[in-house]
């Protein structure tokens, strides 16, 4: 084994945990260095979810993706920040306090996986890795001006992936460039019998900068209302180089964009409200009180373990769960959620590719979304890949008032690579 | 059953109009429900912020009810074979309390 010393100067605060000494081996990543969110169990290094929840939680396992970083050989150097479970659009949810943006001190860096993108864009590793719910991948990529992939649905083992909404997560690569991006994919990606839902269709693809006659569609809903004009007009014009480089654009629409953003934090709060009660200070984070009883020391444990937006969600979700109620919101966004995949599948008929902004405007400053709701809201041009389970990539196509702006490339199920292609056309500069 | 009963006192949809979605009393019996726990100093603030964001939501009301979302999935079976996993030292070792080998929690009754 060889070994690697790791102090990163991390005045924006993407780590959790840091590992000064990483011991790495031989393989196709070896000594590459690479961050892990900190929802990504890890065995003997703490795993927090950046929530005090699972303070001094140490996975007694490695998650899939983990075991096969290490047998790639990269260097696994951190845990990085998060907001609270993945709840959130800023990593201002975390309980560790807020990464900053590395090109603003003063702005978010995108959430949830905020301290993964800012590690990677302040260079202070190679790539890294996030987990993609809602957007929680592309968002912070978008933020601070690096690559981040949400790959199929299934692509990616998500065993040892501390659940948050299973329907709709994906563990996806980050990195400053489309190539280190696709070496990490081609690493993670796979086949894991531990996870019912993995399919095998692992990643082996170089990236080809060759668009010619590429068919991309342009829906209307990621250039309408809530969108920072500035923000669109620099995606349009990162969509004309794309034309110059061979590929076609032709206008569509996503009628079912308007009940997308509801059908998905109706069904990520649901599944929160499932997935979360197994936090109760039992078999894992702080000792709770034995003496109580039952519910009141439960409610006492988690009243002081999760955060307000966490406990929040928990609330929405057993709300929309609630007998009476189901019917009025959970099983209406299943509605809504196969309205937007038949939307997506009758583009893709006529179309290679989907592309848009990926957020409806710059990095926030921070303390500048305070309200839940105006949060919710800027993930609304995200949602729709992780609803129909296709992939989608963001990658940096210029700036506005000096921050960087993603372009959101959304593809058809499996087919991750063409999205990666187009990505790495337009980085490139075209074949 | 039950939970349905608790809603449905303050609960309604009148087109259009802000009514709050929910009252604090609501949310004080669902925060009891999940096990979170609410101070009287929050009750306010989450009333507000879920009323509000319930009410987004009743866009989904306005949907025909005659889709069901579509799961080209299956079940993925396999035998149930024994193979290697944790042991009860490395299972027990993140639990707050222990006893005998087993974990220790808060009484039931």
């Amino acid at each position: 084994m060889k070994k690697l010393a790791f102090h990163p100067d991390d005045s924006v605060r993407a780590f959790i945990t840091t590992i000064p000494e990483v011991t790495y081996g031989d393989g196709p990543l070896s000594g590459v260095t690479v961050a892990v969110k900190d929802n990504i169990s890890t065995k003997g290094i703490e795993t927090t979810c950046a929530s005090k929840i699972l303070k001094g939680y140490i996975p007694p396992y490695d998650a899939h993706v983990v075991t096969l970083l290490r047998n790639s050989g990269a260097a696994l150097v951190g845990k990085t920040n998060m907001d609270e479970f993945g709840m959130g659009t800023t990593t201002e949810n975390s309980a560790f306090g807020p990464t900053l943006n590395p090109l603003d001190h003063e702005r978010v860096p995108g959430g949830s996986s905020g301290g993964s993108a800012a590690a990677v864009a302040a260079g202070l590793v190679d790539c890294a890795i996030g987990s993609d719910t809602g957007g929680s991948i592309r968002c912070p990529a978008a933020f601070c001006g690096i690559v981040g992939l949400k790959p199929t649905y299934g692509r990616v083992s998500r065993y040892g992936l501390i659940a948050y909404a299973n329907s709709l997560e994906q563990i996806g690569p980050m990195a400053r460039d489309v190539t280190t991006l696709s070496k990490l994919y081609s690493v993670i990606a796979g086949h894991d019998p531990r996870d019912a839902t993995s399919v095998d269709r692992p990643y082996s693809h170089i990236p080809s900068a060759d668009i010619k006659g590429l068919k991309i569609g342009v829906p209307d809903e990621f250039f309408g209302e809530g969108v920072n004009p500035k923000v669109a007009g620099v995606v349009r014009k990162a969509l004309e180089i794309l034309e110059s480089y061979g590929a076609q654009t032709v206008p569509c629409t996503i009628p079912s964009m308007k009940y997308a953003l509801s059908a998905y934090y109706v069904t990520c709060t649901s599944e929160a409200s499932s997935n979360l009660a197994r936090f109760d200070g039992v078999r894992y984070g702080p000792a709770v009180e034995t003496l109580k009883s039952w519910h009141d020391a439960y409610s006492d444990q988690r009243k002081a373990g999760f955060g307000k937006e966490v406990r929040r969600r928990i609330i929405l979700g057993t709300f929309s769960l609630a007998a009476g109620y189901y019917g009025r919101y959970y099983q209406k966004a299943q509605t809504a959620r196969q309205m937007v995949r038949d939307d997506l599948e009758r583009i893709f008929r006529d179309v290679d590719v989907i592309a848009g902004p990926t957020m409806p405007d710059i990095a926030f400053r921070l303390g500048e979304k305070s309200d839940p709701l105006q949060m919710y809201l800027s993930d609304i041009l995200t949602v729709p890949a992780n609803l129909a389970g296709v992939p989608a990539i963001s990658v940096p196509c210029g700036n506005v008032e000096h921050m960087p702006v993603g372009l959101q490339l959304i593809g058809r199920y499996f087919d991750d690579e063409r999205i990666i292609d187009t990505a790495y056309a337009f980085e490139q500069g075209g074949a | 059953m039950v939970i349905t009963a608790l809603f449905q006192i303050s609960y309604h949809i009148s087109g259009g109009h802000k009514n709050t979605m929910v009252t604090a009393e609501d949310v004080r019996k669902i925060a009891k429900l999940a096990d979170v726990g609410i101070d009287d100093s929050e009750l306010s603030e989450f009333t507000t912020q879920c009323s509000g964001i319930l009410e987004y939501f009743a866009v989904l009301d306005t949907l025909d009810q005659n889709k069901p979302f579509i799961r080209d999935r299956y079940n993925v079976l396999r035998e149930d074979e024994v193979l290697p996993s944790l042991t009860q030292e490395e299972s027990l070792r993140n639990a707050g309390q222990t006893e005998k080998g087993y974990f220790k929690a808060p009484r039931v009754m």
